[in-house]
């Protein structure tokens, strides 16, 4: 494998496996407060316990999350030298952000997850909602210096060199806001699903049921109204991403010729070579109404770009389709559940609302890795857009390719045996941690 | 402000070896005890470390930002050419991260355990180990440049024996680091006991290792000796950390643990500052006999200075909670409600 395509590939992996811990990571902590919130309230047992169960899944994501990001800031280095020895001092100020962030996210989480019996409880309590908020912070400023990669600012590029470096502004770059608000909301998506999804599964299965609805219920309330603010944020994106990277927007369009009155491009296959997209189905002008706000604004096509300077079509094309349709997806469970809670009560009871949601427990992460390849590959070829080649921030280094082998293998193993654990915290949850069921807790 | 960034660095790598090392140090003495013991080691241990032991490991992050946001330079060079061992250091802390929570949080006890409890405490001692390899590498001057073949770019950079030698004594300093925590964690007389003389001989290992460290400059050609006894701070700080074990050694018997984590805690800063120096503010030592020093290859004023207020700012948050988290947690009282 060569060496540069190994990089990318470990690159993509080690980001791949993280964003599911880190999006865990700082959601979870919600749920977990608002469960505990109800017990300190109602003294309702099982709230209590739902929010033990949940508080051991947090600690096994966060720690997960913990070492993965602290492989990724040597990685930043390990893989891309080149651009680390530019990007560091512009895009640093987040990170040095992030670090403080992080490291009261730890402390708050031994406060939380040793603090049961020992500390104040309404402290206690306050310590889960600061790892929450704390968890979300770091993962706005992560997006923030991310973001900096797609609209680079804060410097002057003179002749090579990057002068009058000012890393405030850098921060603040024109593309932070738009992707932090869409990550946010992902990561409550994706996480509301997948965990109301287990709990639908271990109700319909007649397991502890009084426990898992309390805990599908603060899980699908949280996804379903995330789901529906999602596309709100994703026009923001758009017309953001039409702006500032129309090459971006033309790959995730398959958007080949600059037009008016540009056509929504549903499906379909690119044809690279013949520059159509075959077996799609076109809604006449709405692109150019998502991108600019007008029917007959003018979208720039790929041929606006030079051909080494396009992002590969078909991969960013098809993650793109892939994050709204099952977006969609999920907006429509979401619409469903509210007319269940609001109108139909006995929907709520029924198992095939339940079943629905057993179906969609992966689609928001699914729809969120598709998110995260759009955004990095649709940037491609640059890691600096407009300004450095991702080929040219490579490390020297030969043999990379055995480096990608190890940390795949180790990625690997690492979500098998997080798989195993949840599975057991899951399948255990009668014995330790409902205490209404007849087995004596431990 | 060049000088509050220097000052955060070198206190971000002090703690991280006091309290990530003792971390280490945790599984590090769990594989070297024997069978009869382990379980009582291991029970006092978790109970000591364990609602601390992610923000232990905080403090790597925080150095690792400083240099890249602020010495790109240093950063980039270090991570190119001691690509190697900063890989194996990383699936180290992969490896001990994951398999701490995961020996302490899976719901069934079963064989898992039996996979855990190795990858727990072989990542224990390899991570340090690592560590120990990439600060000597770093300024034992094989890094060159201008290398054009693999093994002399990629492998001798690090593979020589004082870089191994500095390796195996920041192991022993781990071990050391925990044994002397673990003393104050026991209300249990026997345990007391069967800790101190752990403690005991941990300290002789130190001592051994150390020698080993002068031994391998020795043979590399590595000016060790001068850079630790040519200067007079250096020289004194060695002098104080030694007296500071020699305390510790009469204090063993006496059941006074705070004090004796101090003059741990101590005695491995006075080896950091005497290590460190003499270099300042060179970091790096190249085979071409120029250096990368944290003077000259710094980032430009606004990066410098934004990232000192970031630091100083952080530090207001971070130290009050983290002093908060150890004392609640070291106390060890239980309120015996529930909540």
């Amino acid at each position: 494998m060569d060496d540069f395509l190994a990089a990318r590939l470990q690159m993509a992996f080690s980001l791949g496996f993280h964003i599911v811990f880190a999006c865990i990571g700082m959601v979870m902590p919600f749920f977990m407060s608002l469960a505990h919130f109800y017990w300190l309230k109602t003294k309702n047992v099982v709230y209590r316990d739902v929010t033990k169960a949940w508080s051991k899944g947090v600690a096994i994501f966060f720690a997960t999350g913990a070492v993965s990001g602290t492989v990724l800031s040597f990685e930043l280095g390990l893989l891309w030298p080149r651009f680390m020895e530019h990007a560091g001092p512009i895009f640093g100020m987040p990170f040095s952000l992030e670090g403080t962030a992080f490291f009261i996210e730890a402390i708050a989480l031994g406060f939380y997850l040793y603090g049961w019996n020992r500390i104040n409880p309404w402290f206690h309590w306050a310590t889960g909602v600061v790892v929450g908020i704390s968890g979300l912070l770091s993962g706005i400023l992560v997006v923030a210096a991310n973001a900096w990669m797609n609209s680079p600012a804060g410097f002057d590029y003179i002749d090579g060199q990057y002068l009058n470096v000012d890393p405030i502004k850098a921060m603040f770059n024109d593309a932070w806001f738009s992707q932090a608000l869409h990550m946010t909301v992902a990561a409550f998506v994706s996480t509301g699903f997948a965990v109301a999804g287990v709990h639908a599964l271990m109700i319909l299965r007649g397991r502890n049921v009084a426990f898992h609805s309390k805990a599908f219920k603060i899980a699908a309330v949280f996804g379903t109204i995330a789901a529906c603010l999602q596309p709100i944020s994703g026009d923001i994106s758009a017309k953001d991403v039409a702006k500032r990277q129309p090459a971006k927007l033309a790959a995730m369009e398959a958007h080949f010729h600059t037009e008016r009155n540009a056509p929504l491009i549903i499906g379909g296959i690119p044809d690279t070579a013949g520059k159509k997209v075959d077996y799609a189905v076109k809604i006449p002008g709405l692109l150019s109404f998502m991108a600019t706000g007008d029917f007959n604004g003018e979208v720039k096509g790929l041929d606006s770009v030079p051909r080494e300077d396009q992002p590969p079509i078909a991969v960013t094309h098809y993650a793109f389709q892939i994050m709204v349709g099952l977006g969609m997806a999920m907006v429509g469970l979401a619409i469903v559940y509210f007319i269940a809670l609001w109108k139909k009560k006995k929907w709520l009871s029924s198992n095939w609302l339940l079943k629905l949601f057993v179906m969609a427990t992966p689609m928001g992460f699914i729809a969120l890795e598709a998110g995260w390849t759009v955004t990095e590959v649709g940037r491609q070829p640059w890691i600096i857009h407009g300004i450095m080649r991702t080929a040219d921030a490579v490390t020297p280094m030969p043999g990379i390719a055995y480096s990608f082998y190890l940390f795949t293998a180790v990625y690997i193993s690492l979500a098998v045996i997080v798989s195993l654990l949840l599975y057991r915290q899951i399948t255990m949850v009668g014995k330790l941690y409902d205490s209404s069921t007849e087995v004596p807790k431990n | 402000m060049i000088y509050v960034v220097i000052i955060f660095l070198w206190t971000a790598i002090l703690l991280y070896i006091l309290l990530g090392g003792a971390d280490f140090g945790a599984g590090i003495i769990e594989l070297f005890t024997s069978k009869g013991n382990k379980d009582r080691t291991r029970k006092t241990m978790y109970e000591a470390i364990g609602p601390i032991w992610e923000a232990n490991h905080m403090w790597l992050i925080i150095a690792i930002v400083i240099l890249f946001v602020g010495f790109p330079k240093i950063y980039t060079t270090v991570s190119v050419y001691l690509h190697i061992p900063l890989v194996c250091m990383l699936l180290g802390i992969i490896a001990r991260g994951t398999a701490f929570v995961f020996r302490n949080y899976d719901a069934v006890e079963d064989d898992m355990q039996k996979l855990y409890t190795p990858i727990f405490v072989y990542s224990s001692l390899i991570t340090p180990f690592f560590l120990g390899i990439i600060a000597a590498s770093a300024v034992s001057g094989r890094i060159d440049l201008l290398a054009n073949d693999f093994l002399s770019a990629y492998v001798f950079s690090w593979l020589n024996w004082f870089s191994i030698a500095v390796g195996i004594f920041t192991v022993s300093i781990c071990g050391f680091l925990a044994t002397i925590f673990i003393i104050g964690q026991t209300d249990n007389e026997s345990d007391r006991k069967y800790f101190t003389g752990k403690a005991r001989r941990t300290i002789f290992i130190v001592m051994g290792c150390g020698a080993l460290v002068f031994l391998a400059a020795y043979l590399e050609q590595i000016p060790l000796f001068n850079w630790i006894f040519g200067d007079t701070p250096g020289l004194i700080a060695i002098i104080a950390a030694s007296i500071s074990l020699v305390l510790m050694f009469f204090i063993l018997e006496r059941n006074k643990p705070i004090m004796l984590r101090l003059l741990a805690g101590f005695q491995v800063s006075m080896i950091l500052f005497a290590a460190t120096y003499s270099h300042f503010p060179d970091i790096v030592m190249l085979k071409n006999g120029t250096n990368l020093s944290l003077l000259i290859h710094q980032g430009q004023a606004k990066t410098i200075d934004s990232l000192a207020y970031a630091l100083l700012i952080g530090s207001i948050f971070i130290l009050p909670a983290l002093f908060y988290l150890i004392y609640v947690f070291t106390k060890r009282k239980e309120v015996p409600s529930d909540h």
